[in-house]
């Protein structure tokens, strides 16, 4: 079997073993119409009060398909047919996969408000591919250290090493995204998070064993979250304000904390389908999401809450303490962006949260 | 002429009417399957035929004890239901009026109506350490500090037993129900005391009912995602976590399949550990 026959097959096996998937998981859009817009998105855009306003001002109805990981979104779009999406939320340093897949549609930089965007967020060097901008970045946050502070000590969520203490054990819950974990372990032991190598791994393995020993729990959003609102635990590591931000009006003793060693910079970017029936209706829905009211009906979503890019986001004084608005200089300037591993990284990377996650 | 069309329409006609259920296995079975197979030979990144995703399980302690941690966990749930259902299931047969039984089996089916997802947090809301058990435990006076069980395998044992104790009750219940009370008199008359009769008559008349919400609990369980990913605390992953970490950031699909084929592997060991045993105990 050639080589080129291979690749065929394989591809069209992956097509093939994700249509049943797409039966089952996929609601059933109709190829995207003047009055519609297919967006493949995370669970923030799927809040009505974002939607609802585009839909009425443009006459369009805005069709969403939830995914959860860079990998689970891309496999939905194989397995689709060119010009089914239109828009895609993806995270920001897997804009490039998009883009070596031939996915994704240069963006028009002169007509979206990049002058008003946090600078340190545009993420450039992941956003941009061979001069041309793919990806606009939409919001971002930190992952930082999310606490009750009528619990932990605030002094003590200042540092990573507190999150060691025998005084915590038992009382700390670990967001369980191996990148984001694997950049705070690098902080802690001194590493930047862009010059990550194989060889890091080992020492960055010891501090992650440390601190799922002293945890009660590993889980996702939702589950650190009601662990976190139940009073199950009192210290999210990883957690940052797009954890604690929604429940701090039922809960004002929630709040994140950026250590001294810093916090991973997550950041979600939006990028048009080059295969778009709609582009001028795609381009204007990144318009809206990235305008002062689209970015503060994103920035504080019901699914959860995140910084807006966009500076002049409209957000109330109210949204602005929960976000801590006006300390994002501050803490852009000691924050990390995620670590960006190559294939084969990544893969090692997973395989060592794996043995963190099987240590007993 | 005439029988000539008899006998090839009573050749067809079987064929016929299995058809539609022969199409459905193969385009959602046998192709599906067939597909995976292939693609689990495949390289991540690449091309070519490989056994690498097969042999990272063999050679990985972390991907292998995702196994052995699936097989306890669905050990311990489906012995647990067992113990638990079948009481309940004769309790249901025997004790309870007949005109009462279908309410009794109603309510036996609740937990089914309730949504997975929902039951699931409720249930890690109910044992969290502020949770309603842990106060009812607290204030009767049997524990002085909260207990840890959410987020724990005690937690997913608890959230797999509540829904499939239900579902063995109703496959032990319909096979009490069609026990003839004759047997139970036949044994007594030769001799026998209630014990006796339980464990030589009634006992091996009801394992096909046993056996069948066993394997059905086994095979559920251990193919489950949410119960063990929501209760579980990712205290100690399983295979279906295993697969889905393959999936969620890597698409690393040919490992996901290559790991949902060996776990397709043990279900069908005891499938046939299952009705082997179960012939002999007919026989």
């Amino acid at each position: 079997m050639s080589i080129n026959a291979c690749t065929s097959l394989k591809r069209r096996l992956a097509a093939f073993a994700l249509t049943t998937v797409a039966l089952v998981g996929v609601e059933a859009l109709s190829p995207a119409s003047a009055t519609e817009l297919n967006a493949l998105i995370w669970c923030d855009h799927a809040d009505p009060a974002l939607l609802k306003p585009f839909e009425d001002a443009n006459g369009v109805k805005v069709n969403v398909k939830e995914f959860e990981g860079t990998g689970a979104g891309l496999a939905i779009v194989e397995q689709s047919q060119p010009g089914d999406w239109d828009v895609m939320v993806i995270d920001s340093i897997d804009v490039p996969r998009g883009v070596e897949k031939g996915l994704f549609e240069p963006l028009p930089e002169d007509k979206l408000p990049f002058g008003d965007l946090f600078p340190e967020v545009t993420m450039d060097s992941s956003t941009k591919v061979d001069g041309k901008r793919y990806g606009i970045t939409e919001k971002f946050g930190f992952n930082a250290v999310g606490f009750n502070n009528s619990k932990a000590d605030p002094a003590d969520m200042q540092s990573l090493n507190s999150l060691v203490d025998s005084k915590y054990k038992g009382r700390i819950a670990i967001y369980d995204y191996y990148l984001p974990i694997i950049g705070m372990a690098a902080l802690a032991i001194g590493k930047k998070t862009a010059e990550l190598t194989e060889g890091d791994l080992p020492a960055i393995k010891e501090v992650l064993l440390k601190l799922k020993a002293n945890a009660k729990l590993v889980g996702e959003i939702t589950a650190s979250q009601t662990a976190l609102a139940t009073g199950e635990v009192d210290i999210l590591v990883g957690g940052g304000e797009f954890v604690t931000a929604g429940l701090a009006k039922e809960n004002p003793a929630l709040d994140f904390s950026i250590p001294k060693e810093g916090a991973i910079l997550w950041s979600q970017s939006l990028a048009m389908f080059s295969t778009s029936k709609n582009k001028d209706m795609a381009l204007k829905f990144i318009q809206y999401v990235m305008s002062p009211e689209g970015q503060a009906r994103l920035a504080t979503s019901s699914c959860y809450w995140g910084m807006p890019a966009n500076k002049m986001a409209a957000l109330d004084d109210a949204q602005k303490i929960t976000l801590h608005f006006d300390q994002q200089p501050d803490f852009l300037k000691r924050a990390q962006p995620y670590p960006a591993p190559n294939a084969d990284l990544d893969k090692k990377m997973q395989d060592m949260w794996t043995e963190v996650l099987q240590a007993q | 002429m005439r029988q000539r069309e008899h006998t090839s329409t009573v050749r067809v006609l079987p064929w016929a009417l299995v058809a539609p259920a022969l199409l459905w296995t193969l385009l959602f079975f046998v192709l599906p399957f067939l597909a995976m197979g292939l693609l689990s030979l495949t390289p991540h990144e690449g091309s070519g035929i490989t056994l690498s995703n097969y042999r990272q399980f063999f050679t990985n302690p972390s991907y292998y004890w995702a196994m052995i941690n699936s097989l306890e966990l669905t050990a311990m749930v489906t012995v647990i239901s067992v113990l638990l259902a079948y009481p309940f299931a004769w309790i249901l047969a025997e004790q309870v009026p007949v005109h009462w039984q279908r309410l009794a089996l109603l309510f036996a089916v609740l937990p089914f109506w309730t949504s997975y997802v929902v039951r699931s947090y409720s249930w890690l809301l109910a044992l969290s350490e502020n949770g309603i058990i842990n106060d009812a435990l607290m204030g009767s006076g049997l524990f002085t500090h909260a207990l840890q069980l959410a987020n724990t395998r005690v937690a997913t044992v608890i959230g797999f037993v509540h829904f499939f104790v239900m579902l063995l009750t109703l496959t032990i219940f319909a096979n009490l129900k069609q026990l003839s009370p004759s047997y139970r008199k036949a044994a007594a008359d030769l001799g026998a005391g209630p014990v006796n009769i339980f464990i030589h008559v009634i006992l091996p008349l009801t394992l096909p009912g046993i056996m069948v919400g066993a394997f059905l609990t086994f095979v559920l369980t251990i193919g489950d995602y949410i119960t063990p990913q929501i209760l579980g605390g990712n205290n100690a992953l399983v295979m279906s976590q295993l697969i889905m970490m393959q999936i969620g950031r890597r698409g690393d699909f040919p490992l996901a399949s290559a790991l949902a084929l060996i776990l397709m592997a043990v279900v069908t060991i005891a499938y046939i550990a299952c009705a082997r045993w179960l012939k002999i105990e007919r026989t």
